[in-house]
């Protein structure tokens, strides 16, 4: 679906016409990313994250296609094997960099998009699908990028499986079966590496396909944009293409600026120096820290330490798997009318409060499990389940939206000349 | 509905992480300190900063420093530690001629097959063999070092906080027990077999201070001191450790340069493309 205004494809070449008679991709990419998208014409910056969520997945799928030419999978040679990228592959540094700050670029762009979504509130109606989609994708990018990181075979690839599968091991009676049945044996090894592996090549295609249905999701309402007023005429839009392939193209450079510096010049700044020691089993490192984007994640699960009823090792499990499974009933439990955080001053505070709540989780995830940093995770952890499950809800039966524009339109424009004839009426035009 | 149980499952997992809150605060107040203070908490010191070459987004290799680091390496670090990531003809990029990198290779005897007999054996290195320790196992290396296996040295500087500057300040780190430490903490003691080094973890290691002043005499005629040599081998482990460091920068600053144009160029054409539907008071 489009809107009534949308160009329609028209190929000019005769080896075109051909082709979209007998199969109309071109027509397809058209609709999807070029010129017969229709976007509402106020989007800022903020809408940049999904074009370079996109591109870091290509990024990561290429780099890591040629990665796995040189890998091997195998808990014997697996670290020597990268060592070996490292240093007798052509550009094999290359390669391996930019697929590891690869991935934390993704997750960059990724944290983005979603607080983009948190604050223009783009998981409501009718674009519950696509925030359930995105969410959907959030979840197979962290087990993704989790696996990826066991690959390498160093101490904190190791320690880091061993300490995640362990999590289902809290689990109720199947818990020890469970986490064995996972690993393949009692602890992380070979079978579990093999897996690992595998699972690391397969998911980046299940997340290429749910990006699909996502894009799919979105160009049935169209895209939303910062005041929230749903597209009333075409005066309200831009085609996709040459507008915001520009304003993405310039918003890529900048991306890929920071990225490259990150590359070339700081490549294990954000990694640990514990995975440049070969995973052993037999000597566990002072601190076991994930990968920065697990950070805020890990300190909801390290904040739980008492039992009440459940064992606490259970309410971290439970309280972690909760904290994204959350974010799956937004569009339900914020029930305002009115999207853009914008006009919503009351939402708009608690929404940098959340901002500010996940920067402490995020330190306090990646700080010794000592204190102070255990109490102010578990400040953070009861603020962060009162934000999404008691705030929300309340702040949006109880708030005064300020004054919405009529139309985009009249929002970048100052007037919107629809708007003095009346919502049904034609254009001269 | 789905609100109401949202509120209730949001108000469980409050209540339980103020619990867990309420606890870990009062045992904070009991016992009066956030963090028990121990020896290696007050003592154990952070590197001290180390000038190299190859530091920055500029650095590059100082070849000299690095040869004079190999010989250190060779001297005195590989009596114990091994570098296996790091092959005879990698030394071709410290400089070395491929006579001399053939030489280096010869002096070192690496295990070998018989070809007559297919006994184990030894033979002289060649230049595709790899810099392996001492040691033919590491069950050996354990048993002659107390127990603990010498590391391997390939990727020391990235294994390490701060690499290089933690390589330099432990080898130079070495002192008696400061008589401060003995007052404030009069149980702390090194074990048997392990020397007071200020800037390890434990604050006890088991490696024997290695360098000593003239201990190896350098070629380029650079007095070695202890200091120099710690210095020089650091320098050599960060080449070890990352042998294509100078050719990344080198890319990294074409690839930035690069993009820095794209970017500008791609300013330019979306404010072309935005212009005519720009609105007139926000003239760009």
């Amino acid at each position: 679906m489009s809107f009534p205004w949308a160009n329609q494809y028209q190929p000019k070449a005769p080896f075109m016409r051909w082709l979209d008679e007998k199969l109309p991709l071109p027509r397809l990419v058209y609709n999807s990313v070029g010129a017969g998208y229709p976007v509402p014409r106020n989007l800022n910056y903020a809408w940049n994250f999904g074009v370079l969520a996109g591109f870091a997945l290509v990024l990561q799928i290429v780099t890591g296609i040629v990665l796995a030419m040189h890998y091997a999978a195998n808990a014997g040679v697996a670290f020597d094997s990268v060592e070996h990228i490292m240093r007798d592959v052509n550009w094999g540094w290359a390669l391996r960099y930019a697929h590891a700050n690869g991935a934390s670029f993704f997750f960059v762009v990724i944290y983005l998009h979603i607080f983009r979504g948190f604050f223009y509130s783009s998981y409501k109606a009718p674009r519950e699908m696509v925030w359930l989609l995105g969410v959907v994708i959030f979840l197979l990018l962290m087990a993704t990028a989790f696996m990826g990181y066991v690959l390498p075979w160093g101490q904190m690839s190791f320690w880091g499986a061993k300490v995640i599968t362990g999590l289902f091991g809290a689990i109720p009676l199947v818990g020890e079966p469970l986490q064995v049945w996972l690993l393949g044996g009692f602890a992380p090894d070979n079978a579990a590496l093999n897996r690992f592996f595998s699972l690391h090549y397969l998911l980046p295609f299940v997340i290429a396909g749910a990006v699909i249905l996502h894009i799919w999701a979105l160009h049935i309402p169209g895209s939303s944009n910062p005041t929230g007023v749903e597209v009333k005429s075409e005066s309200d839009t831009v085609p996709f293409h040459p507008y915001y392939t520009a304003k993405d193209g310039f918003g890529l450079g900048v991306a890929l600026i920071l990225y490259t510096i990150m590359v070339f010049f700081l490549p294990n700044y954000l990694g640990h120096p514990d995975n440049y020691i070969p995973a052993n089993p037999m000597a566990t490192p002072a601190h076991i820290v994930p990968e920065w984007y697990f950070w805020p994640f890990y300190a909801i699960l390290r904040a739980f330490t008492a039992d009440f009823i459940l064992d606490a090792k259970l309410w971290g499990v439970l309280a972690m798997f909760a904290s994204i499974l959350v974010w799956f009933f937004l569009p339900w439990l914020d029930r305002s009318p009115v999207r853009s955080g914008h006009y919503r001053p009351l939402f708009r505070k608690f929404f940098w409060v959340l901002v500010v709540d996940m920067a402490v989780l995020f330190y306090c995830g990646g700080a010794p499990a000592e204190e102070p940093y255990v109490m102010a995770s578990q400040l953070a952890t009861a603020y962060y389940f009162l934000h999404f499950l008691v705030i929300l809800p309340i702040v949006s039966m109880v708030e005064r939206p300020e004054p919405l524009p009529y139309s985009i339109t009249e929002a970048v424009l100052g007037s919107d000349h629809q708007a003095a004839l009346g919502e049904n009426a034609t254009p001269a035009n | 509905m789905i609100r109401l149980i949202g509120i209730i499952v949001g108000l469980a997992f409050t209540f339980v992480v103020l619990l867990a809150f309420i606890f870990g605060a009062s045992n904070v107040i009991g016992q009066g300190y956030l963090v028990e203070k121990t020896a290696e908490t007050e003592f154990h010191e952070h590197p001290k900063h180390l000038d190299l070459q190859s530091n920055g987004p500029f650095g590059t290799f100082d070849l000299q420093q690095l040869q004079r680091g190999f010989q250190v390496y060779t001297e005195v670090c590989a009596a114990c530690h091994a570098l296996k990531h790091v092959a005879f003809r990698d030394l071709a990029q410290l400089g070395y001629n491929e006579a001399e990198v053939k030489a280096i290779a010869a002096a070192v005897q690496v295990p070998g097959i018989d070809p007559n007999t297919g006994e184990a054996t030894t033979r002289p290195g060649t230049p595709t063999d790899y810099i392996v320790g001492p040691y033919p196992n590491d069950i050996a290396a354990a048993a002659a070092n107390g127990g603990k296996i010498p590391p391997d040295l390939s990727l020391m500087t990235k294994a390490r906080h701060d690499g290089a500057a933690y390589v330099y300040s432990l080898l130079t780190g070495y002192s008696d027990v400061p008589p401060a430490l003995t007052k404030q903490f009069p149980e702390f003691e090194v074990p048997t077999g392990g020397y007071f080094n200020r800037y390890f973890a434990s604050l006890a290691i088991g490696m024997p201070p290695p360098l000593t002043d003239d201990q190896v005499t350098y070629a380029d005629g650079t007095k070695a001191t202890a200091d120099q040599m710690a210095k020089d081998v650091s320098a050599f482990l960060v080449w070890a450790a990352e042998p294509n460091l100078a050719k990344r920068h080198q890319t990294g600053w074409a690839v930035v340069g690069f993009l820095l144009f794209a970017t500008i160029l791609a300013w330019f054409a979306k404010q072309q493309v935005w212009a005519a539907v720009k609105p007139k008071h926000e003239k760009a």
